[in-house]
């Protein structure tokens, strides 16, 4: 056996442990990175807000399971107002009524998929239709938030309508979209335009219920006529009555070819 | 019924380029849109958030707007 073996390093890298110079180096390296990860953070934070999108997404199995019921049937519910405090958003785990983006995320990308599925019943798909898809659907879910902020903005109203807000709530038809997609696939296009018409109406009324409290938050019972107020009512009454369209626009060429 | 992403960034750029091209003095003072002197206190109206609107457009996106327009020319040039 050589002797010189044993005093042989065990592995390349032991030295460097011991070396103080090495030492610094790494410490050196981790604050650095420590750095450059606090920097992206408020990079991050600047154009995004992640600290509010971190509350969209705060939800439990409870609420997701009550808000599409309450998507699904919401004439019974009587309390739409929410309780928060101030200007932090709160999670919608603990208050049902409040917007998550949870619901939304999942039911689009969920939109695709049906879409695609549909499709390959009618021997129309290839793999580019569910980009294809993808894209024009986030088209038209961009135009429908720019196009509600900036009615908000010219008509110059005091809301707490937020942008994520705004995103959530076009959001949330993409349940019903995927309804009336399998039922179109199980019971053809009677089936589909029944449960396009239901989760319509059913949207309607949501979004009638659900926006009053959001754009008219501080309405007085004196003002009540003032234009303002008349003016945000139109507003959620457009907003409202909108989302049925855009359903049936968003699901008819999926549905019934060119 | 394929409207994909490239088309709707450039309906925007078409719309920053309509708004872009409506000048102060020219255009928006004879149509009687020019800068009106309101006094405080006053709740702008639709059409005073409008203006603003344009004013602000004019003023941030003008600059931005030229290298852009150049590009997408240019992929229009090759691409067709």
């Amino acid at each position: 056996m050589n002797p010189n073996y044993a005093s042989q390093p065990q592995f390349p890298g032991q030295q460097y442990i011991n070396d103080p110079m090495a030492n610094m180096a790494v410490q050196y390296g981790s604050s650095l990175a420590g750095q450059g990860r606090d920097l992206l953070d408020k990079n991050l934070e600047k154009y995004v807000s992640t600290s509010k999108i971190k509350y969209y997404f705060a939800v439990d199995t409870a609420y997701v399971g009550k808000k599409l019921a309450l998507l699904t049937f919401p004439f019974t519910h009587s309390d739409w107002s929410i309780r928060y405090n101030e200007d932090e958003p709160i999670a919608p785990r603990y208050e049902h009524n409040a917007p998550d983006l949870y619901i939304p995320v999942m039911a689009f990308v969920t939109y695709l998929l049906t879409a695609g599925l549909v499709l390959g019943t009618q021997d129309r798909f290839t793999p580019e239709q569910l980009g294809i898809q993808a894209s024009s659907a986030l088209v038209w879910i961009v135009i429908e938030v720019l196009a509600m902020t900036l009615a908000v903005y010219i008509m110059n109203m005091n809301t707490e309508l937020k942008y994520l807000d705004t995103l959530a709530y076009c959001g949330y038809k993409y349940v019903g979209m995927i309804m009336s997609l399998i039922a179109g696939l199980l019971l053809k296009s009677n089936g589909y335009y029944g449960v396009l018409a239901w989760y319509g109406l059913c949207i309607v009324f949501f979004l009638i219920r659900t926006l009053r409290v959001k754009i008219l938050p501080h309405h007085q019972p004196q003002d009540d006529f003032s234009h303002g107020s008349k003016r945000s009512f139109y507003l959620i009454l457009v907003i409202s009555i909108i989302q049925p369209v855009m359903m049936w626009w968003l699901t008819r060429h999926i549905m019934f070819g060119k | 019924m394929a409207i994909t992403l490239y088309s709707m960034i450039e309906a925007v750029i078409l719309c920053l380029n309509a708004v872009c091209v409506l000048h102060e003095q020219r255009f928006l003072a004879k149509v009687g849109w020019g800068i009106d002197q309101r006094g405080f206190g006053e709740e702008p109206g639709v059409k005073t958030q409008i203006l603003n609107l344009i004013r602000s457009i004019r003023t941030v996106v003008r600059f931005p707007l030229i290298p852009i327009n150049l590009v997408v020319i240019l992929f229009k040039l090759l691409l067709g």
